[in-house]
C-alpha cells in the first residue's frame, strides 16, 4: 500500500508529516493542507522529500472572518452570560442594567491584514466600525479606501486606540508571543482582544492575568495552546470575561465542502504535473 | 417606563391627577395603551432613534451565534468531559447565505447594511416598498407576499413593530414554508411569533434553529420547553443594551419631561 500512496490530505492535523512517514512514501507527490495555518508542518523537511506542498488559501477567508465578527460581537454584548441568565433556573427577573459596550462606530485593530484579515475589515466597515491596521507590508492606497483602513506601522499606535484587537496573523517565529504582557497594557482598560489566529501567538499565561486583573476588559479566543485546554481548573474556562470557543473557523458544512474541493484541485494538479494552484514553498 | 414597569393602568392614571407625561424607554409602545392615555391628557414619549443601531448589532451577533453554534461551541470548550474538539462538529455559513428581514424600517435597514457586508443576499418584505436607491445601497429584494421570503430565507430576521397585524405573524404556517435548514431570529417582540407552534417546530425539526432576544412573556417561565433546547439561544432582551445607549435614552428620556413640564413641544412624542 505504501509504494501507492502519491497524495495526503490532511485533515486537522492528521496524520503527522514527520521524517519517518515520509520515508515510509516513496511515491508521495503531494500533500494538501486542509486549512491555511502551516505551522504545524515542517515544509523543508517536506520539500527535501521533493514532495510538494498546498494548502486551501480561498476556502478559508470568509468563514474564518464570519468567526471573528461573532466572537467580537458575542464579546461586545456579552451574549453567553446573557444566554446563561435567561435560562438558568434561578433567574426570575433579569438585572436591567446588563450592559455590554458598543459595536458600531467603535475602533477595530487589525493585526495581520491578509485575506482573513481584509474580509474583517469589510465586515466591520459596515458597523461604521473604524479600522486601523497593522501588517508586515501595507497594503494598497486603494485596497485602504475600500474599507476605511489607516495603516498603523507601529503595532503600539494600535494597541493605544482600538476598541477591539482582532489578531488574525499566521503563526511564525515572528509571531509567537506577538500579544504580552507589554501589549496588553499598552491597551485600553475597556478594550477586547479577539483571537482567531494561533493560541501560540498570545502569552497566555500573561492574558490570564490582564483579565484578572482588569488590564482589558475581555477576550474572545477561537485558538488557544494547547487545543483543547487542560481541564484541571485552568482558568480562562471559568473567568466570567472570556469567550472560548473549539476552534470553529471554518466549522461549516459549506467551508468544509469547499475546502476539500480546493484541496482535491490542487493535488490533481500536482499528479498530473500541472503548476499548483496554491502551492507553499518553505520561505 | 421602563422595562415595563410601572404597568400603566386606569387604576394608576386615576391616583396621579398631576400626572403630565409617560416617558418610555426604548421605541417599542406596545405595552401602552395610548387611548387611555389620552383620555386622561397625558403625553407620552419614547425614545425612538438611540436604539436603532444596538438593535440591529445584536440582530448580527445572534444570526452569527446561532448559525455558528457559538454557545454550544462554547459549552463543549469549558466543559470538564471535553477531551477533544470532534472533527464533524459543524455550523452553517452566514457569507453568501440569504437573509430574509421581515419589517425594514430603522432597524431593518441597518440590519441590511451589516448583512451585505458578508456578501449576503438580503429579501425583504415590509408594509411598503423601499425607494430604489434605498434598495440597490444594500442590494435588497422586495417580497411583495412573506410567503416568497419564507421559502427563499436561509435566515429570517424579524424586525417589526408589534400591532395587532403583525401579532402572531410567524405560527406554523409560516415556519412550516420556511427552509428546514434555516434559522429564525427575532429583534422585535415576542407576541410577533406564536411561541408554541415555535417550539413545536424546533422540536420536530421543521427550522434548524432559532435565536430570541425577545419572548412572551419575559423572561420565561423557567420550566419552558424553549430554555432547554440546544438550537435555541435566548438573550434577556438586550437589544438596546450598551453603556452609550443607556445613557442618551435616559437624556432623552429626561429631556421629554422636562419640555412636558414646562409646557414646550415635547421631544419625542408620541403622537
Amino acid at each position: 500500500l505504501r509504494d501507492k500512496i502519491q497524495a495526503i490530505y490532511l485533515w486537522w492535523h492528521k496524520p503527522v508529516i514527520d521524517q519517518e512517514l515520509l520515508q515510509s512514501l516513496p511515491n508521495l507527490k503531494v500533500i494538501a493542507n486542509s486549512g491555511v495555518g502551516m505551522d504545524h508542518l515542517d515544509l523543508k523537511l517536506i520539500a527535501a522529500f521533493g514532495v510538494k506542498m498546498a494548502n486551501v488559501p480561498h476556502a478559508v477567508s470568509s468563514s474564518t472572518a464570519d468567526t471573528g465578527m461573532a466572537l467580537l460581537l458575542a464579546s461586545a454584548r456579552r451574549l453567553i452570560e446573557g444566554c446563561r441568565v435567561a435560562v438558568s433556573p434561578n433567574m426570575e427577573y433579569c438585572e436591567a442594567d446588563f450592559l455590554g459596550v458598543r459595536v458600531t462606530r467603535a475602533t477595530l485593530g487589525i493585526i495581520g491584514m491578509g485575506r482573513i484579515g481584509y474580509k474583517i475589515a469589510l465586515r466591520a466597515r459596515a458597523f461604521e466600525m473604524k479600522i486601523l491596521y497593522h501588517n508586515r507590508t501595507r497594503r494598497k492606497e486603494q485596497e485602504e479606501q475600500l474599507v476605511g483602513a489607516t495603516y498603523c506601522g507601529k503595532l503600539e499606535s494600535l494597541l493605544q486606540q482600538s476598541d477591539f484587537v482582532m489578531v488574525v496573523v499566521s503563526l511564525t517565529p515572528q509571531t509567537h508571543k506577538l500579544i504580552g504582557k507589554r501589549e496588553m497594557e499598552l491597551m485600553k482598560p475597556t478594550a477586547t482582544l479577539i483571537n482567531i489566529s494561533r493560541g501560540a501567538v498570545v502569552d497566555q499565561a500573561a492574558l490570564v492575568r490582564a483579565l484578572q486583573d482588569g488590564v482589558i476588559r475581555a477576550a474572545a479566543l477561537d485558538v488557544t495552546y494547547p487545543e483543547p485546554l487542560p481541564r484541571s481548573n485552568h482558568p480562562l474556562l471559568k473567568l466570567k470575561n472570556v469567550i472560548v470557543t473549539p476552534h470553529l473557523g471554518i466549522k461549516t458544512e459549506k467551508a468544509t465542502r469547499m475546502i476539500t474541493e480546493e484541496a482535491v484541485e490542487n493535488i490533481l494538479a500536482a499528479l498530473h504535473g500541472l503548476p499548483i494552484p496554491s502551492e507553499v514553498l518553505p520561505s | 417606563v421602563w422595562y415595563h414597569k410601572p404597568i400603566i393602568d386606569e387604576e394608576l392614571l386615576r391616583s396621579l391627577p398631576n400626572l403630565k407625561i409617560v416617558s418610555s424607554a426604548g421605541v417599542g409602545i406596545d405595552h401602552l395603551d395610548l387611548k387611555l392615555l389620552s383620555r386622561f391628557g397625558v403625553k407620552v414619549s419614547n425614545t425612538p432613534f438611540i436604539v436603532s443601531t444596538d438593535t440591529a448589532d445584536l440582530g448580527m451577533a445572534l444570526m452569527l451565534a446561532s448559525a455558528r453554534r457559538l454557545v454550544e461551541g462554547y459549552q463543549m470548550a469549558v466543559s470538564p468531559d471535553t477531551e477533544y474538539f470532534p472533527a464533524n462538529w459543524l455550523g452553517v455559513e452566514v457569507s453568501g447565505a440569504t437573509l430574509g428581514i421581515v419589517g425594514m424600517g430603522t432597524i431593518g435597514y441597518k440590519v441590511a447594511q451589516r448583512a451585505r457586508a458578508f456578501e449576503m443576499k438580503i429579501l425583504y418584505h415590509n408594509r411598503n416598498q423601499r425607494n430604489k436607491e434605498e434598495e440597490s445601497a444594500v442590494g435588497a429584494v422586495y417580497c411583495e407576499k412573506i410567503d416568497d421570503l419564507l421559502q427563499r430565507s436561509d435566515f429570517v430576521m424579524l424586525a417589526v413593530t408589534l400591532t395587532p397585524q403583525t401579532h402572531k405573524l410567524i405560527g406554523k404556517r409560516e415556519l412550516e414554508l420556511m427552509k428546514p435548514t434555516a434559522t429564525l431570529i427575532n429583534i422585535s417582540r415576542g407576541l410577533v411569533v406564536d411561541q408554541d407552534a415555535l417550539t413545536e417546530a424546533l422540536q420536530n425539526k421543521v427550522i434548524r434553529a432559532a435565536a430570541l432576544d425577545v419572548t412572551y412573556p419575559e423572561p420565561l417561565p423557567r420550566d419552558h420547553p424553549l430554555l432547554k433546547m440546544r438550537n435555541v439561544i435566548i438573550t434577556p432582551h438586550i437589544g438596546s443594551a450598551t453603556e452609550d445607549t443607556r445613557r442618551v435614552m435616559v437624556q432623552d428620556m429626561a429631556e421629554s419631561i422636562e419640555a412636558a413640564l414646562a409646557g414646550r413641544p415635547v421631544p419625542y412624542q408620541v403622537a
